[in-house]
């Protein structure tokens, strides 16, 4: 059995260790490229959301390395991608793939099942390998994220931002590779000193930009163009509503044993948006509130064309601005996204901000003035 | 004398303008760039320096449109700007009080919002060309009228007729329909500019508040069919700046001299042999992984000035390193 899953940034690196620790054999798809999305495009379903079709594209070309197992996430609604594991076995089954299904659907309390799961793909595992396997994906889940958030944070502020993201990328390559908890702190410490120690440029604070919205969109580079990347050499902190370890935490830790995570964004949208829309529609709501309130520059909001929790949510925004008074701006994101449009918009959006804040500093110093 | 070069080059036409230090306009050049931007940069820089008088020194330049990464490496400008903001700034000028800028060009119509002297809001067109200009030269070529009579036209209307704008392939086969029931000519017209002001509405500026003074500007603010059909839709007077068809350049002008006073620096521009100067645009294919990419290398008199179109850093690294080895 090789079991592959489908890519969405760097989650393959902690599932993969998982999963070979495990005792499985694991099949990581190539990352997402070009091909996997035109693979996907022409056997996905055209009113599909983005995700999907890259997903599909993933599974093919992990089939092309060798996998027959897939491990595909399921879900309860209103997002459709709790059925896409669902629809997407019968698509390849009617292509031609001969591929076995595990579906894992939240746990809700059913941590019973999930076990059963387990033993389906290994029947010899123990409790305490289980166990050792998680701590150890975790340990990388943990290192992935304080990479990320110092990348976000020394990006805008370095000379050469380029520098900064070839030192990301070596240090995803040896976390990947990382079989140790303390191997893995090593390689954490080392990055972060590495980053720290590259050269910075003087001039003014960079400008702060909450990024919300669908979570396969935010963390997923080939969906996003690299948004985090492109703002990040505009000069712009980028502030990531989400990190794989906080939704791990939130949606599946705490679901599990039936605890409410994240309530502090929940309670930020609640004047706006009082219920679950399905994925992270009252997420990006809250957050983007929560944003505003730390002093942020602006909100941009990213999700996949037909999205519709995060249709919802765009609908939302313009009153958050409004009463907030934080720009923001909504980019709905698909195989037909032109870079260049792209490109622009932030372009824009940045100059926006930007010409926002130097007007502040004005005001505030002419308010200033009678008093000194 | 000190003067500012502005260049906007967009899908349909390449607009080109000098303004002084006090913002005036001292020449302004509008060509159609017909899908060859470098050779229409180089045409209209030729043409400039035949207008302009021989003491008045280019002292910055700025690039804006969709070409405007490629121009700015071509003619050496100070500012690359996007379309959105270079036009918000040049509407402020002439307009200072402006709230709202509604802009419609070749191939893609947006809006922009400002508050206070700053842009707060700005949207651009995402599903369709179908009220931008290109659809407009179609429509009054398939009807045979030319695009200077179509507007006044629209005005000798009486009783337009309603054409579905959603989509320009849809809003054509509606206006055939339309002719084969019988309506007039004008009507149909008339018809036309209300939908495509009605798709505009609806879908650039979706959930905008739009306040007047309102300036419109870009190739289509000279179509009076268009300009009338905004004013009775929008219940405010339309305001249509004289040099409402190169904004952009004048806005791109403006932030280039913005620049060079804020820093005191020298201009990039290379002057005005860049007219002589051979450019070859050459691409190839990057195999450094499956995500192929379309790298585009431009040179000039036969040496590497810039590479682009890359998902990584990878070239733009290479080039950097060649930069500091020379």
């Amino acid at each position: 059995m090789k079991v592959t899953f489908p890519h969405m940034g760097n989650l393959h690196i902690p599932v993969a260790t998982l999963l070979r620790d495990l005792s499985l054999e694991v099949v990581v798809p190539p990352p997402t490229n070009q091909r996997s999305l035109s693979l996907g495009v022409r056997h996905s379903p055209e009113s599909a959301c983005f995700p999907f079709k890259l997903n599909i594209g993933n599974f093919i070309e992990a089939h092309e390395k060798g996998a027959d197992t897939i491990l595909m996430a399921g879900g309860v609604g209103p997002c459709r991608l709790g059925y896409y594991a669902q629809v997407q076995k019968e698509i390849l089954r009617d292509l031609g793939y001969d591929f076995e299904y595990i579906i894992l659907e939240p746990p809700r309390g059913h941590i019973g099942e999930l076990w059963e799961k387990i033993r389906r793909l290994n029947g010899g595992v123990t409790v305490k390998q289980v166990i050792g396997a998680l701590r150890l994906a975790w340990e990388k889940v943990l290192a992935l994220d304080a990479v990320e958030k110092a990348l976000h944070h020394l990006r805008p502020r370095v000379v050469f931002p380029d520098q900064a993201t070839a030192v990301y990328r070596r240090s995803l390559e040896a976390l990947d590779k990382a079989s140790g908890i303390a191997r893995i702190r090593a390689i954490k410490v080392h990055t972060l000193d590495e980053l720290e120690s590259l050269p910075r440029r003087g001039g003014p604070k960079p400008l702060r930009v909450a990024l919300v919205g669908e979570i396969y969109t935010v963390l997923e580079p080939f969906a996003n163009l690299s948004i985090e990347e492109r703002l990040g050499k505009m000069g712009v902190e980028v502030c990531r509503a989400l990190f794989l370890g906080d939704w791990i935490r939130s949606n599946l830790l705490l679901d599990a044993l039936r605890l409410k995570g994240g309530m502090d964004v929940k309670e930020a949208a609640k004047p706006y948006l009082n219920r679950f829309v399905g994925g992270e529609g009252q997420e990006s709501v809250g957050y983007a509130v929560l944003s505003a309130r730390r002093g942020y520059d602006g909100v941009l909001h990213i999700a996949p064309f037909t999205c519709m929790p995060e249709i919802v949510a765009e609908s939302i925004l313009p009153a958050v601005s409004r009463d907030y008074n934080i720009p923001s701006m909504t980019l709905m994101l698909d195989e037909h996204s032109a870079e260049t449009g792209i490109i622009t918009r932030l372009e824009a959006f940045v100059d926006l901000l930007a010409r926002r804040r130097g007007q502040r500093k004005e005001m505030e110093q002419l308010e200033r003035i009678p008093g000194d | 004398m000190n003067g500012y070069l502005g260049i906007d080059v967009g899908s349909v036409s390449t607009n080109v303008v000098v303004i002084n230090d006090a913002h005036e306009v001292l020449t302004s050049l509008y060509l159609r760039t017909g899908g060859q931007p470098i050779r229409v940069v180089q045409e209209a820089i030729r043409q400039l320096k035949e207008q302009l008088s021989p003491d008045l020194e280019i002292a910055g330049v700025g690039t804006t449109g969709s070409g405007r990464e490629l121009t700015g490496v071509m003619v050496g400008a100070d500012v690359v700007k996007n379309e959105i903001t270079a036009h918000a700034v040049a509407a402020q000028h002439f307009v200072p009080e402006v709230q709202t800028v509604l802009e419609i060009g070749g191939q893609d119509s947006k809006i922009v919002i400002l508050r206070d002297g700053i842009v707060v809001d700005f949207a651009m067109n995402s599903v369709c060309a179908a009220g931008t200009g290109s659809f407009l030269d179609r429509q009054a070529a398939r009807l045979g009228v030319a695009i200077e009579e179509f507007g006044r036209m629209a005005l000798r209307s009486k009783n337009p007729v309603r054409i579905a704008g959603r989509c320009a392939v849809f809003a054509e086969s509606d206006m055939i329909h339309k002719q084969q029931m019988g309506h007039t000519m004008e009507d149909i017209i008339r018809g036309l500019c209300q939908a495509l002001v009605r798709n505009y509405l609806n879908n650039v500026g979706k959930g905008k508040e739009i306040l007047a003074p309102v300036v419109f500007q870009g190739g289509v603010a000279a179509n009076i069919g268009i300009v009338k059909a905004f004013e009775e839709a929008l219940g405010t007077k339309v305001v249509v700046p004289r040099y409402y068809h190169v904004m952009g350049a004048i806005g791109a002008a403006m932030l280039a001299r913005e620049k060079i006073l804020a820093g005191a620096e020298e201009t990039r521009f290379r002057g005005f042999g860049v007219s002589e100067v051979d450019y070859r645009t050459g691409s190839f294919e990057c195999r450094g992984c499956p995500n192929c990419c379309e790298i585009i290398e431009f040179y000039m008199d036969g040496s590497l000035a810039a590479r682009w179109g890359g998902r990584c850093e990878k070239w733009q690294r290479v080039q950097q390193e060649a930069a500091e080895r020379a």
